[in-house]
C-alpha cells in the first residue's frame, strides 16, 4: 500500500499539472468573475461599493465563479477513466478526497489572487482591507473546497451533472455565505476597515470547514465504490 | 410485514390529534398579546420540530445504511426525508399565515427560525432531483445516504449562522425571558407535539408499507412473467 502522503502529492501534482497544461478551469473562472463585476456595475448602477453591498457583490461573484470550477473538478476522472485507476491503485481513498479538495483550494486561491485586486481597483477606495479580507476568504475557500469536492464527485456520476452541482451546493453554502459576508462587510466600510465581530465570524467559518472536512473524510470512501 | 401494528398506531394518532385539537380550542387560554391567531402556534411549532427531527432521523438511517449496506435503511431514510419535506411545506405555510397575522407581512426576514427553516427546506428539496439523476440503484442509494448525512450536519450549523446574522433580538413566543409558557399552554403544546410526532410516524409507516406492497407485487409479476403496468417506476427506493 502506497503511503497516503505519497498518494496525496501524486494526485495533487497530477491535477495541478493537468490544469497548467490545459488551462480549462481557471481562466474561465477568472474571466467569468471579472465580467460579473462589470454586470454588477451596471445592474446596481454604482461605480464605487462599500459595506454590505461590496461584500455581497464580491462573495456572490466568487461563489458563482467557484461553481464553474467545481463543476469541472471530476470531469477528467470520469471521462478519462481516472476513477477506475484510483479504484485499482493500492491507496487510501481518503487521499483522493484530500488531493481533490486541495486542488480546488489552489484554484480558488488563484482565482482570488487574480480577481480580488481587480475588484479593489474597480470599486474600492483603498487597499487597506485586503490583508484581513484574504484571511476570511481563505477560510471560506477551505469550506467551499470541502463541500464542493463532495458534491462534485457525486454530481459527475449523474445524468444532470452541470445542473446538480449548483442546485445542491448553493443551499449548502448559505451558512458559509452568511459568515463570509458577515466577516468582510465591516472590512469594506466607508471609513476604512473595522473589525466588528470579525473573530466570531472567522470562528463560524472555521467550524464550517471542520465539520464538512470531517464529513467528507468520513463518507468519501462510499462515493468511490462501484 | 411493514403493516404490523399499523392499525393501533393509526388509532392512537387520530385519538391524540383529536385530543390536542380539543385542548387547543377549548382548554388553552387566549394569548394576551396576539389573541386567537396565537393558536396556530400549536400547529406550526410541533410541525417544525417534527420535521427537523425527521430530517435528523433520515440522516441516522443513512448512516446505518452506509455502515451495513442494507438497502432497507435507505428506504427508511428516503421516507423519513420525504415525509419531513411534506411537513416542511406545512411549516412554511402556517409560518407565513402567522407572520401575516401578527406582523402584517407574509414573510419576515428578521425572524431567524423561520429563515433557517426555509434554507433547510430548500436544501432538502434538492434531495429529489439529486436522487433521481443517478441511474444505478446501488449508487443512487449510497449517494442519497451521503446527501442525507451531509445535510444532517448542515442543519444545526445553518441554524447557528442565521441566528448570529440577526443583529436585533426578536421577541419570541416560546421560551421567553419571563419564564416561558403558562402551564395550560405548555400542556397543550406538549400534547400537540406528541400528536404531530405520532402523525409523522404513522405516515412514514404507511408509506413504507405501500412501498413494500408494490415491491412484492412487482416481484410476483416478474415471477409470473406478466408485463408490469406502466413501465419503470420512479418511486424509488424499492423495499424488500
Amino acid at each position: 500500500m502506497t503511503p497516503t502522503r505519497v498518494a496525496f502529492s501524486a494526485l495533487l501534482g497530477k491535477d495541478l499539472r493537468t490544469e497548467l497544461r490545459t488551462l480549462q478551469s481557471l481562466p474561465a473562472m477568472a474571466l467569468f468573475a471579472v465580467t460579473t463585476f462589470v454586470i454588477f456595475r451596471f445592474g446596481l448602477d454604482r461605480t464605487a461599493l462599500s459595506g454590505s453591498l461590496a461584500a455581497g457583490v464580491l462573495w456572490v461573484t466568487l461563489l458563482f465563479a467557484a461553481i464553474l470550477g467545481i463543476n469541472r473538478l471530476f470531469v477528467a476522472e470520469r471521462e478519462e477513466g481516472g476513477f477506475d485507476a484510483v479504484r485499482l491503485a493500492p491507496i487510501d481513498r481518503t487521499a483522493v478526497f484530500a488531493a481533490k479538495a486541495a486542488a480546488l483550494l489552489v484554484y480558488l486561491v488563484a482565482l482570488e489572487l487574480i480577481t480580488v485586486p481587480i475588484f479593489a481597483i474597480f470599486f474600492l477606495d483603498s487597499a487597506a482591507a485586503l490583508p484581513p479580507l484574504a484571511l476570511a476568504l481563505l477560510l471560506a475557500d477551505l469550506g467551499l473546497a470541502a463541500t464542493g469536492t463532495l458534491i462534485s464527485s457525486m454530481a459527475v456520476n449523474s445524468r444532470a451533472r452541470d445542473l446538480l452541482t449548483p442546485l445542491v451546493l448553493l443551499p449548502l453554502a448559505v451558512p458559509l455565505s452568511i459568515a463570509t459576508t458577515g466577516a468582510i462587510e465591516p472590512l469594506l466600510g466607508v471609513g476604512g476597515p473595522t473589525y466588528e465581530r470579525f473573530g466570531t465570524w472567522l470562528a463560524v467559518l472555521g467550524l464550517y470547514d471542520l465539520i464538512f472536512l470531517l464529513v467528507g473524510y468520513a463518507v468519501f470512501d462510499f462515493l468511490l465504490e462501484d | 410485514m411493514y403493516g404490523n401494528g399499523l392499525k393501533p398506531l393509526s388509532i392512537a394518532t387520530v385519538a391524540t390529534l383529536a385530543l390536542s385539537l380539543s385542548l387547543v380550542f377549548f382548554y388553552a387560554p387566549l394569548d394576551a398579546d396576539q389573541g386567537f391567531i396565537q393558536k396556530i402556534f400549536y400547529l406550526h411549532v410541533p410541525l417544525a420540530i417534527t420535521a427537523l427531527i425527521g430530517f435528523v432521523i433520515g440522516g441516522v438511517f443513512a448512516i446505518l445504511h452506509l455502515r451495513s449496506g442494507d438497502s432497507r435503511w435507505d428506504a427508511y431514510s428516503y421516507v423519513s426525508i420525504h415525509m419531513s419535506v411534506i411537513f416542511g411545506v406545512a411549516v412554511l405555510i402556517t409560518g407565513a399565515i402567522w407572520a401575516k397575522a401578527s406582523w402584517g407581512h407574509w414573510w419576515v426576514w428578521d425572524e431567524p427560525t423561520l429563515v433557517s427553516f426555509l434554507i433547510v427546506f430548500l436544501m432538502y428539496a434538492t434531495y429529489y432531483p439529486f436522487r433521481y439523476a443517478i441511474e444505478d440503484r446501488d449508487r443512487q442509494a449510497r449517494y442519497a445516504s451521503v446527501f442525507a448525512i451531509t445535510a444532517g450536519a448542515f442543519v444545526p450549523l445553518n441554524f447557528m449562522a442565521v441566528r448570529m446574522a440577526e443583529s436585533l433580538v426578536h421577541p419570541r413566543t416560546f421560551a421567553t425571558a419571563e419564564g416561558g409558557l403558562p402551564a395550560e399552554m405548555m400542556l397543550t403544546f406538549l400534547v400537540s407535539l406528541v400528536a404531530m410526532g405520532l402523525l409523522w410516524t404513522t405516515l412514514v409507516k404507511f408509506e413504507l408499507t405501500a412501498k413494500s406492497a408494490s415491491g412484492q407485487l412487482k416481484r410476483l409479476r416478474r415471477a409470473l412473467d406478466a408485463p408490469s403496468s406502466g413501465g419503470a417506476s420512479r418511486v424509488a427506493p424499492e423495499v424488500s
